[in-house]
């Protein structure tokens, strides 16, 4: 007789450690939390005072958007924002690949950066509005510093990566610095650039609100403050939505330039 | 155009690394360098082609640049350095933008190379999507792209598999055929050194010198792989290295 062998399946030790995009999940997530807070103030499980009902948030920036206030607060908001981050990131991204290029400025300037990038932006304020004026001017100053800094660091570092031998097949064919520069140094960091704006936008946006509650008629920061001190639930829950909107959009607005400038990354 | 070294040294630090190098490169014919690995054969190159300079030593080039000649000295590098952000026609672009070509001819130049190495209808593809054969030909286009009046190839093959290097000898003994051009083809592989060269130079470990000059005769269309001749000459080369290369094996690197 066959002496009996005992079979066992090889156990499967492979698989995860790789992400993919999975659709809808964000969403379904957003919907169980907004549907959970309805609830627990609906039922009493959570106070009045503690978080205003969901759809009372709806309503009022329904009522927002119905009386055309939404727009008087957005739109100084977004213009702000927009001038102070295409400064500080197109002034970021400009010294930051020359520091990426060139030794000596790098020598000179990581220092200052490194001095720069922990002082709370907002500690500075005061020193902006003496220099640049209580309007307009101190508040673009400040969200062009704060998205300043993370732009230069994520731009050098990125230029830190690109694949040298590249720059030397560059040099091998003659190419001209300026080609160099923009045909292979820019590409090979734009990964670096663009993952460095993400990080820089959201500061933008924290600091936008912080100088509009220092002194502003209009903008969702002024918004929030007099809700605030109000003590008005819905109108500053109201608010904080349209913040954290605005980042979703600004976020998804990077994937998307992400898709189109790295489509070669497949 | 010629080449001549005479007398080339140099050292890294306190790492001497080559020494007392003369050689003449001659026009229209392949030149391979074989040497054991560390040896100074990619240091050697990169001098050839003014990315580095010798500590001692000179190199010249002797004769005019032939016409249309947009880069005399043209690289192929064993990592392809293809650019991943352009396809294939955009890579060989790369190099004719910064001369003042029409885009008619510039258009032609890159059509012309592509069908030399029969990358036509790969034009459009990105470097990620071809195989490492395809990459280094897609390299070569690029090379062939500047008319190059020497090509220094740095173990253009070495990254291959088998099969592929052997496909790709072919396509280099072909495209030589059609149309001879100069190359200094450095490799540490013996069979490519028989099969492409028509004189091979042996350096010794490091610091590299000049161990023996092989010259083969037999025209390049008619080497078979493992042809007896070439067998012949591909064993004494081995007999050359053999203990070379042993030592340098037990050499610390540190590079
Ligand atoms: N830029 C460099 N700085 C210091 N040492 C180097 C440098 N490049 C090469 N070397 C050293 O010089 C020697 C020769 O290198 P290389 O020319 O690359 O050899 P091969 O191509 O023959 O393998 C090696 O020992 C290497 O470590
Ligand atoms: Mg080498």
């Amino acid at each position: 007789m066959m002496p009996e062998l005992q079979t066992t399946p090889v156990p499967f030790r492979g698989g995860g450690f790789r992400l993919r995009r999975v659709r809808g999940v964000g969403l379904a997530v957003f919907v169980l939390l907004v549907a959970l807070v309805e609830w627990g103030t609906r039922s009493g499980a959570i106070s009045a005072l503690t978080l205003p009902r969901p759809s009372d948030v709806g309503t009022t920036l329904w009522d927002l958007a119905a009386s055309g206030m939404l727009f008087t607060h957005l739109v100084p908001s977004l213009s702000r924002l927009a001038v102070g981050s295409v400064l500080g990131i197109s002034a970021g991204i400009g010294i930051g690949v020359l520091m990426g290029l060139f030794s000596l400025v790098r020598a000179g300037l990581a220092p200052v950066v490194a001095a720069l990038f922990p002082i709370p932006k907002i500690a500075l304020l005061p020193l902006f509005v003496i220099w640049f004026g209580i309007d307009e001017g101190s508040k673009y100053a400040l969200i062009a510093l704060g998205t300043f800094t993370p732009t230069v660091v994520a731009t050098y570092g990125a230029v830190d990566t690109v694949d040298r031998t590249l720059i030397r097949m560059g040099q091998s064919f003659g190419l001209d610095w300026l080609s160099i520069v923009r045909k292979i140094v820019l590409p090979g960091a734009l990964p670096g650039i663009l993952s460095g704006l993400r990080v820089s936008l959201a500061i933008g946006i924290i600091l936008l609100v912080a100088a509009e509650m220092l002194g502003a008629e209009h903008g969702i920061g002024a918004y929030i403050l007099q809700a605030g001190s109000l003590y008005d639930l819905e109108r500053l829950f109201a608010g904080v939505v349209i913040l954290s909107a605005l980042g979703v959009v600004t976020s998804a607005a990077i994937g998307w330039a992400e898709r189109r400038l790295l489509a070669w990354r497949g | 155009m010629d080449l001549s070294l005479t007398s080339v040294s140099h050292r890294y630090g306190t790492t001497e690394v080559l020494s007392d190098i003369s050689l003449d490169i001659a026009d229209g014919r392949i030149m391979c360098i074989v040497g054991p690995s560390g040896c100074g054969k990619s240091t050697l190159l990169r001098m050839i082609g003014g990315l580095e300079r010798p500590d001692r030593g000179r190199i010249v080039q002797n004769g005019a640049v032939p016409e249309g000649c947009l880069n005399p000295l043209t690289y192929v590098f064993q990592d392809f350095a293809l650019l991943p952000w352009r396809s294939v026609a955009g890579n060989v672009g790369l190099v004719l933008e910064d001369h003042r070509l029409p885009r008619t001819h510039r258009d032609a130049i890159i059509a012309d190379v592509l069908a030399r190495t029969n990358l036509t209808e790969f034009r459009d593809a990105w470097p990620r999507q071809l195989s490492g054969g395809m990459k280094q030909r897609v390299a070569i286009a690029r090379a062939l792209a500047v008319k190059p009046a020497v090509m220094l190839m740095d173990e253009p093959l070495s990254a291959l598999d088998a099969q592929t290097r052997e496909l790709l000898m072919d396509d280099l003994v072909a495209l030589w055929t059609r149309a001879p051009f100069t190359a200094v083809y450095v490799t540490h592989n013996l069979a490519e050194a028989v099969r492409l060269g028509h004189r091979i130079v042996v350096l010794s470990r490091r610091p590299g010198r000049i161990r023996d000059i092989v010259e083969i005769d037999i025209p390049l269309a008619e080497r078979r792989a493992s042809a007896p001749a070439l067998e012949a000459h591909q064993s004494h080369l081995w007999q050359l290295m053999r203990d070379e290369a042993a030592a340098a094996v037990q050499e610390l690197h540190d590079a």
